[in-house]
């Protein structure tokens, strides 16, 4: 080592290992072959399991009669079933996973905990529990509550989110925000609201109870495109918002000196991802529900596909919108006339393949 | 009571005690491009640092020492806009530090943290890479700039063979090195490094000291250093500042600073001050037991041996 030290200086710059450049006019980036290839993985997949989720159901078309129906044709049988029935759903599906996935990839990676998310932060429970409040009260205020319910939901839940999301950042700020603070007033934050959903749930009448325990499940059941539009605009708007915030988040991998040291201000960069997050997952919620684990659990697999050192953003997107397509996909047929609300498949789904990673993983590790 | 004043107290025997040392008396004022002025630092209500003026001579390596808690760390973190002063301030080229952006300090100042912190599975390249952040954008991340100060800082600090390898899997002093070619990946002129040899052992403290040596010599670069080793201090600084009690107790060349009187005053050690036999640098050899704890009357007192 000591006669490495002595390499001449100033000699031309070499390539860097493991690095290969990408470059065009100004614009440069890194090529990382395992990461493009894991996104194009899961777009191929997305795809496919989006296609299934258009083509079966009851009312089986052949995947030519999709193509045909999306693109004007199709008799008014098909029309009705593709565009005003699965269309919007499966879109809702890919939307709001997509912002799960993100939504958990960002938070994951600025807490520099793979338990962070916003399902552990308490920000999909609280947005659970504001919903919870509109349906069991409105029951009771009678006349508002048509009006309430089927325009003002998805908004009160996408403010309860935000609000938690909040409230627990400035719990947790001290002069900044240490990561385990922030994780611990989030656990205590998500209990809370849990217990406040529950507690709405028990005094409710039983026909509201009934319909927010439905709605607390995660359902993707009678999107129509009322549901895709303000998220997907709201996507439209975010998702390339928070991926220029993004170059940020390679130097918030660190400790706070080396983060501030590289340039960083580290309390705006991760207060403003972070919230950013929750937004997204909020915006999520706000449409389907909460969906249990996608958030929790994408961005770890897309981290291990990818084999990068922290949740690739864009890959997590991907998974997370395949993971919750193909869930409802599952739960729109595999189970006949039950329609298991797609929360439980999400989960069912995902559980299995984390733990199959984490073991694997731990399995390299040894040998 | 200013810096200079306590100097004079606790060691007049030095001339490095005062402001107008030989070493900067011409280099002084405007002309260094860090400087700290009625400098009060500290955490909550604990003050740490107290009025504390200090020019970092342009083109030096400095090497700060002072016994544990002294406010040698807390001093380097407040030249490296890392902790807000309480009072007075940090002057990089001649403007308030804080006052300046964060990343406008980043492209300027360098700065290596005792401990810091890599995420698990992090590769050399992408670690010494990151350096590179202060001078990127989201559309320009590994531009042909990027990868010729990268490469150059992986050549210097000879890890180019490392670079793909996870920085978790490398040894202690492979590690300080990655991390140490992060900083100078950054191309900053001016280093701060703070105890930049912890764990290492002795010849990889040596290996990493002589880079920053030669770092100094090849690129003018002025390295300011927080270093617990007296003798690899005098040995590899050109300025010494000796710290106590958050206040410099003396400042100057390493023989002028690190005299048998300093030690005692400042580290409450009883010791030999001798010529380094390879350099000629000061040497101190500890006599053993604190002077507190000293029982032989007839040493009076550290000040009455030697030199």
């Amino acid at each position: 080592m000591t006669e490495s030290v002595r390499t001449p200086v100033g000699a031309p710059a070499a390539r860097v290992r493991g690095r290969v450049p990408l470059r065009v006019g100004p614009v440069s980036t890194v090529l990382r072959l395992r990461p493009l290839v894991a996104l194009l993985g899961g777009l191929a997949g997305l795809l496919l399991v989006f296609a299934c989720d258009l083509a079966l159901g009851d009312y089986p078309i052949s995947p030519l009669g999709v193509l045909r129906t999306l693109f004007g044709g199709g008799d008014a049988g098909e029309r009705l079933v593709v565009l005003q029935l699965r269309l919007p759903r499966a879109l809702t599906g890919l939307l709001v996973g997509a912002a799960l996935g993100l939504s958990g990839a960002i938070t994951q990676a600025v807490v520099r905990n793979p338990l962070a998310s916003p399902d552990l932060l308490g920000v999909t429970t609280g947005a659970g529990a504001a919903a919870t409040v509109v349906i069991v009260t409105s029951g009771t205020l009678g006349g508002i509550s048509g009006v309430v319910a089927s325009l003002g939901l998805p908004l009160v839940a996408l403010v309860g989110g935000i609000a938690t999301a909040v409230l627990v950042g400035l719990l947790a700020y001290r002069g900044g925000v240490d990561s385990f603070r922030l994780v611990l007033v989030g656990i205590g934050m998500n209990a809370l609201t849990v217990n406040a959903t529950l507690w709405l749930l028990t005094i409710g009448e039983t026909q509201d109870a009934g319909r927010a325990m439905v709605w607390l499940t995660g359902s993707l059941n009678a999107r129509d495109w009322d549901n895709v539009v303000p998220v997907g605009l709201a996507l439209l708007v975010l998702v390339p918002l928070t991926l220029l915030g993004s170059h940020a988040l390679g130097a918030l991998q660190f400790d706070d000196d080396t983060v501030r040291e590289l340039g960083v201000p580290v309390n705006i960069a991760r207060g403003a991802l972070l919230l950013g997050a929750a937004v997204l997952a909020s915006l999520a919620t706000a449409a389907a529900g909460p969906i249990a684990f996608v958030a929790l659990a994408t961005p770890q697999i897309a981290l291990r596909t990818a084999g990068t050192p922290r949740p690739p953003l864009v890959v997590s997107m991907v998974f997370g919108a395949l993971l919750v397509v193909g869930a409802d996909l599952v739960s729109r047929t595999l189970f006949g006339s039950l329609q298991l609300p797609v929360g439980i498949v999400t989960a069912a789904l995902g559980a299995p393949y984390l733990i199959y990673l984490l073991v694997h993983r731990y399995r390299e590790v040894q040998t | 009571m200013t810096a200079s004043h306590i100097a004079h107290d606790t060691v007049d025997s030095t001339a490095a005690a005062t402001g107008s040392l030989p070493g900067s008396g011409s280099s002084e004022g405007a002309g260094n491009r860090l400087r700290a002025r009625d400098l009060s630092l500290g955490y909550g209500e604990r003050v740490v640092v107290d009025g504390l003026d200090l020019d970092v001579v342009d083109g030096t390596v400095t090497g700060v020492i002072g016994p544990n808690g002294c406010g040698k760390s807390t001093l380097l973190r407040a030249l490296g806009r890392l902790l807000r002063p309480k009072r007075g301030s940090v002057l990089l080229d001649g403007e308030p530090i804080h006052r300046m952006s964060t990343k406008e300090v980043a492209r300027t100042l360098g700065l290596l943290p005792q401990s810091p912190v890599a995420p698990e599975g992090l590769r050399v390249a992408d670690l010494v890479a990151r350096g590179r952040h202060p001078h990127q954008a989201w559309y320009r991340q590994w531009s042909g700039d990027d990868e010729s100060a990268v490469a150059e800082a992986l050549s210097l600090t000879g890890i180019g063979d490392l670079a793909d390898r996870s920085v978790d899997e490398l040894s202690g002093g492979q590690r300080q090195r990655a991390w140490l070619s992060m900083a100078l990946a950054q191309g900053t002129d001016l280093l701060l490094l703070d105890e930049p040899t912890t764990y290492l052992d002795l010849s990889h403290q040596v290996d990493v000291l002589e880079l920053i040596g030669r770092l100094h010599t090849e690129s003018g670069r002025t390295v300011v250093m927080v270093l617990h080793d007296l003798n690899l201090a005098a040995r590899y600084a050109d300025r010494l500042v000796a710290m106590s009690e958050g206040r410099i107790a003396a400042q100057g060349p390493p023989g002028e600073v690190l005299t048998e009187r300093l030690l005692h005053e400042v580290f409450d050690l009883r010791a030999r001050v001798i010529p380094d036999p390879v350099t000629g640098t000061p040497l101190v050899v500890p006599v053993g037991g604190r002077q507190s704890r000293g029982s032989e009357s007839e040493d009076a007192g550290p000040g009455t041996r030697g030199s």
